[in-house]
């Protein structure tokens, strides 16, 4: 809908030059598009205008109205302030423990359970590391089996108990095993959970303070509305998570939730999930999500 | 006598939650236009009318579609056996819906069989299997990798000989701008129109109450290859309200029948649309 905001922005800018004087009226006018761009890309609203507001300050103290493309100098301006919003700290993974301890978050159905199979797999293939899966789902029909046909996908080692229903002791016997058994990654599966429910919140936060995790990973759905500044910010709330994993971007939506989650909760977006297979993932590029955004 | 027009405080605001709710900024301003329209005609307008106004407007936009104005969980009489095919894209909820459905229609006595023709994701089997036993129902499947066309074909197959009230096919999920796995669908719900000429008599597209604008061409494009007959929304237990939905039930003429409001077996309820738009205010 908006694969040339650029032209829009210039026929805004354009009309309003014939005009004569040019104000900030004018200017304010083209940011309503830039507005509504973010908001079908599923930028929160909030995040939209506070974004809005920035962009006008640096578009006034940019003289974008006496240039001859200023619709083109509007996108320079917003592409790359939603660039420099989205990047920040270049944002590895902490692999220094022995073992290093990753520890997956996230809405039900976000892709942690493929998340952490993908990231197992690029620790053991990329990093030569010896990683270990471990099974904390203990609700979800069948998400053992899910980390186990995973495991075996990838000839890693998936640690499960499916004696045991308690997801804080399931996480230590699976560090314990690590250690004895020369695992140097240990990948903590958990299951999906909403932010308003309590009892699984707390569960999390248990598992997140008896293992003390070297990475807490929130993983969220790229095709997620203005809910998520909601859920991230709860999840950052109990786990103080240190990155952002963006997954089922080999769709086609705009993926405005990278701005939002960037934006409430500064974490730094650290890969992305671009399909089902084990090997669809890599890392974030800000400046590839800035111009999927505004669907250019 | 009073206003004869809402100010812009109130719009504003009205904008706000409704963009909040997912329901698109489109959408949002059809609805905001109808509005002021109705109070050119309407004057006077409070806040109590301007909210009785929202909630006829809106249902209004989702009415011409939700003709049954269903109340239970029901299914036609006529169609034996009655066959629904659930599709969606990645992880919105499709298997877990499908085994509350199961659990519904078989408390008011019918008869059901799952097919479990998502053999593509890793233990998507074993998790319809899962749900079959719960509700205890029988299941058909195959091994992981196998044809999804060929588990749906024995599933009917297998219903028609026990004389099965209803069939319900899970699919893998699948991105709506994959057109390999789109068509691959198309060919699963031909094949079974070779057991049963007249099915499948319901494609539910399940579309996750969190998801933002993308839902639309979820819809669109899904529509495309198998032309959905109903839609339900997932996870609505959660503060994700779903708005979406009003726009592509308005656009593609598409009933929402269910909404998903927790994990458990019980945890489906029929779609309620007063329900639904007064969740935006809370
Ligand atoms: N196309 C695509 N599908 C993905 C991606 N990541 C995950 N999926 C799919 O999304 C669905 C859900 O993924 P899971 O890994 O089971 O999600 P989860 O967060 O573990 O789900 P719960 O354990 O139920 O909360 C599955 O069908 C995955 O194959 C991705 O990057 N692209
Ligand atoms: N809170 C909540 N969770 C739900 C609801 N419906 C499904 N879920 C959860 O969402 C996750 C994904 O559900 P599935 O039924 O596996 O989704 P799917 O569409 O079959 O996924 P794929 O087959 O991988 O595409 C699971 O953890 C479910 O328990 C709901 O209404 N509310
Ligand atoms: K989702
Ligand atoms: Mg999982
Ligand atoms: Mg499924």
């Amino acid at each position: 809908m908006f694969d040339n905001l650029s032209d829009k922005l210039d026929k805004a800018l354009h009309v309003l030059k014939g005009h004569g004087q040019i104000t900030e009226i004018n200017v304010a006018e083209t940011l309503k598009e830039v507005r509504r761009a973010l908001l079908d890309a599923d930028v929160n609203f909030k995040t939209a205008k506070e974004f809005t507001n920035r962009v006008k300050e640096k578009a006034l103290g940019q003289n974008v109205l006496t240039t001859l493309q200023p619709g083109q100098l509007m996108v320079k301006i917003v592409k790359d302030e939603l660039t420099s919003l989205m990047g920040g700290d270049a944002a590895g993974i902490d692999l220094s423990g022995n073992p290093s301890v990753i520890l997956m978050s996230g809405l039900q159905g976000s892709g942690k359970t493929t998340f952490s199979g993908k990231l197992a797999g690029f620790l053991k293939n990329k990093k030569t590391k010896k990683p270990l899966l471990v099974a904390c789902d203990v609700y979800r029909p069948a998400a053992i089996d899910q980390l186990h046909v995973v495991g075996e996908q990838l000839e890693v080692d998936v640690y499960s108990d499916r004696e045991n229903n308690n997801p804080v002791a399931i996480a230590k016997a699976a560090i314990a095993h690590a250690k004895t058994n020369g695992h140097n990654v240990v990948i903590v599966d958990t299951a999906g959970r909403l932010a308003v429910d309590e009892q699984m919140m707390t569960e999390i936060a248990n598992i997140h303070k008896a293992i003390k995790p070297n990475e807490t990973l929130f993983v969220v759905d790229s095709m997620t509305g203005q809910d998520a500044v909601n859920t991230a910010k709860a999840f950052n709330d109990v786990l103080n998570f240190d990155g952002v994993i963006l997954t089922k971007l080999d769709g086609d939506t705009r993926g405005g939730a990278a701005l939002s989650i960037k934006s409430v909760v500064n974490k730094p977006i650290k890969f992305i999930g671009t399909g089902e297979k084990m090997d669809a993932m890599d890392v974030f590029y800000p400046s590839r999500m800035a111009d999927r955004i505004l669907g250019m | 006598a009073g206003k004869s027009k809402v100010d812009d405080d109130v719009l504003d605001n009205l904008e706000e939650v409704l963009v909040s709710s997912d329901v698109g900024v489109n959408t949002t301003l059809k609805i905001i236009e109808r509005i002021e329209e109705r109070v050119l005609r309407d004057k006077y307008l409070g806040t109590d009318e301007l909210n009785q106004l929202l909630r006829e407007e809106i249902a209004g936009l989702l009415s011409e579609t939700n003709v049954g104005e269903e109340v239970d969980f029901s299914i036609p009489n006529q169609k034996k056996p009655y066959v629904i095919m659930v599709v969606g894209v990645n992880g919105v909820g499709k298997t877990t819906t499908i085994g509350k459905l199961a659990y519904q229609f078989k408390k008011q006595g019918k008869k059901v069989v799952l097919g479990a023709a998502d053999t593509f994701r890793a233990a998507a089997i074993d998790q319809l299997q899962v749900w079959a036993d719960r509700v205890e129902v029988p299941i058909v499947k195959q091994n992981m990798g196998s044809d999804p066309a060929s588990v749906a074909y024995d599933t009917l197959k297998s219903a028609v000989a026990q004389n099965a009230d209803v069939v319900i096919i899970d699919t893998a999920g699948r991105l709506h701008n994959k057109i390999n796995l789109m068509n691959e669908l198309t060919k699963v719900k031909r094949v079974m129109q070779k057991v049963v000429d007249s099915a499948p008599h319901e494609v539910l597209l399940v579309l996750d109450g969190s998801t933002g604008q993308n839902a639309f061409e979820q819809a669109k494009q899904f529509t495309k290859a198998t032309e959905v007959t109903s839609l339900a929304v997932t996870k609505l237990d959660g503060t994700a309200k779903g708005g979406v939905v009003i726009g592509i039930s308005d656009q593609f003429k598409i009933p929402v029948k269910y909404i998903g409001v927790g994990e458990g077996i019980e945890d489906l309820q029929v779609f309620n649309k007063y329900e639904f738009v007064d969740s935006f205010f809370k």
